[in-house]
């Protein structure tokens, strides 16, 4: 997984999200429920970016990757909040 | 000329706005310079919530029902009849009961969500629910009969109605099977998508303990793909089996098929601007309520404070002036903890909840708050 510092335009991943899920302020259930939420509905090999502000929200979808046979892909860090680029697999 | 608000949903969000709204505008009403139309597919109001209490006997679905007709301002124009679909161009709906389509100036969605457990293999063969009246009252009769085995409450559905019901199930099913003195042959767990008993971090560290202290068993990284109903097993996508003997899900919702045919939301679900909750897609749409995608929990609280920002945005537009009223995602739920007991959490946008201790007290607003819902749909409060 690649951690980048962004500002907020798009030039400094080279990854295209096919779908963007806006979790930025959502405190219940929480932006890793609303990834997943997304997930259900995607063709395998679909990227999401997934945009939050919770902090804990990368560690969370670092050790759900691993543990469903998803990708995290990339961190881009935003001015106000995170942009995390995670593939979904078969 | 008239200005029309048309307002399809007579759930939480559609009457609390259609009740508000016509407080707001009454004189332009009565002069009939606007005009409120809300149509519901039948002629009942229906509060959800109510479903949770009624496998344990506790209440109806009878008792979940008033006719709108007696909820809703007379100044409101009420139309029952069922919505096929948006036409954002002509800015027109139609209608699947023969009657011709009807223009809008402005256009509120609040159809709420379905549930659509055969979306879920076996779901619908081998389980059971709580998040419809039919269905709420097959799990009393299983309940009853229910004396020993494995008792399984599984969230397949993300996103979901209530935030917490999936908490409140197992916790109620405890206390109600301890006071049956069955609870010692029952084994219970629960399961949930993520890697806590919970979304919310305050929550799950609240819940946690709590569900160990009653004995009940928590498997988290759990996705049911399919249910196994002549073996009674449960399967998930992280590989994982879990027999039942008994199983209670939550199941997977759908939003709105019109929703997806008009292009305002690809997954059922309308895109909205969360503030001013207008839709992302077309002029002079709006959503709220569980409709909408929002990033906050599909629950009545939140439909209902979405409700009056989204009266006091439309009561500007109608008037020609600048709206300036916004929705700040305040939400408050409350959850039954077992034991007679209840906590509550309250939050928004910005702000992450903390559950407060459980007491009786709380418990009992909960009851209370539930009886006075009549006046909230009415817009009383
Ligand atoms: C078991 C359970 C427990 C819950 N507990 C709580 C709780 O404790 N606290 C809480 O805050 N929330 C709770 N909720 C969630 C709450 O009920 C919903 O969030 C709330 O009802 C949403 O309101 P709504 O108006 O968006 O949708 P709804 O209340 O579902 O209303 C939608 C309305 O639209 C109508 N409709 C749908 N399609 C059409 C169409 N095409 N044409 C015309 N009319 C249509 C429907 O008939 C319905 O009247 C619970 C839900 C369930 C299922």
């Amino acid at each position: 997984m690649k951690v980048s510092q962004g500002s907020d335009c798009m030039s400094d991943t080279q990854l295209d999200a096919d779908v963007t899920v806006n979790a930025v302020g959502s405190s219940c259930p929480g932006p890793m429920m609303d990834l997943i939420g997304k997930a259900k509905d995607v063709e395998p090999g679909t990227v999401i970016r997934l945009q939050s502000s919770n902090e804990n929200t990368e560690p969370d979808v670092s050790e759900w990757a691993e543990k469903s046979g998803n990708e995290l892909v990339e961190v881009v860090e935003r001015e106000e909040h995170w942009d995390l680029y995670v593939r979904i697999n078969d | 000329m008239t200005e029309r608000v048309v307002i399809v949903g007579g759930g939480t969000a559609g009457s609390v706005l259609a009740n508000n709204l016509a407080e707001e505008v009454d004189t332009a009403i009565d002069t009939g310079d606007v005009e409120v139309v809300l149509v519901n597919d039948r002629k009942d109001h229906v509060y959800k919530p109510t479903w949770l209490y009624v496998p344990f006997g506790e209440k109806t679905p009878e008792d979940a029902k008033r006719p709108l007709d007696d909820l809703i301002d007379r100044r409101v124009d009420l139309l029952i009849d069922r919505v096929d679909g948006i036409d954002t161009e002509s800015k027109t709906v139609s209608f699947d009961g023969g009657r011709g389509p009807l223009a809008y100036d402005h256009l509120v969605l609040a159809m709420g969500a379905q549930v659509v457990p055969e979306e879920t293999p076996g779901l619908a063969e081998g389980g059971h629910h709580f998040y419809g009246p039919e269905a709420a009252e097959e799990l009393r009769e299983e309940l009853a009969e229910f004396t020993d085995g494995h008792l399984v409450v599984s969230v397949v559905g993300v996103p979901h109605m209530c935030p917490v019901a999936p908490l409140e199930f197992p916790l109620m099913a405890d206390t109600w099977l301890r006071e049956r003195g069955l609870r010692e042959d029952v084994d219970i767990t629960y399961t949930y998508p993520i890697n806590r008993p919970h979304g919310i971090q305050s929550v799950a560290d609240w819940v946690g303990p709590l569900m160990e202290e009653r004995d009940i068993g928590v498997e988290t990284f759990f996705n049911p793909e399919r249910v196994d109903p002549d073996e009674q097993s449960v399967h998930t996508v992280e590989g994982r089996e879990l027999s039942y003997d008994l199983l209670v899900s939550i199941p997977p919702h759908d939003g709105s098929d019109i929703v997806r045919e008009a292009g305002l939301g690809d997954d059922g679900w309308v895109d909205v601007d969360p503030a001013t909750l207008e839709a992302t897609n077309a002029e002079d749409v709006y959503a709220l309520g569980d409709i909408a995608e929002l990033p906050t929990s599909k629950a009545g609280s939140a439909a209902h404070y979405a409700a009056t920002s989204l009266a006091g945005r439309l009561a500007s537009a109608v008037r020609g002036q600048r709206p300036t009223t916004e929705y700040d995602g305040k939400t408050v739920c409350f959850i039954e903890s077992g034991e007679g007991e209840a906590t509550y959490i309250a939050f928004d946008y910005d702000a992450e909840p903390t559950p407060k201790p459980p007491s009786k007290l709380i418990h009992w607003s909960k009851l209370g708050y539930n009886r006075s819902y009549w006046l909230t749909a009415r817009g009383a409060l």
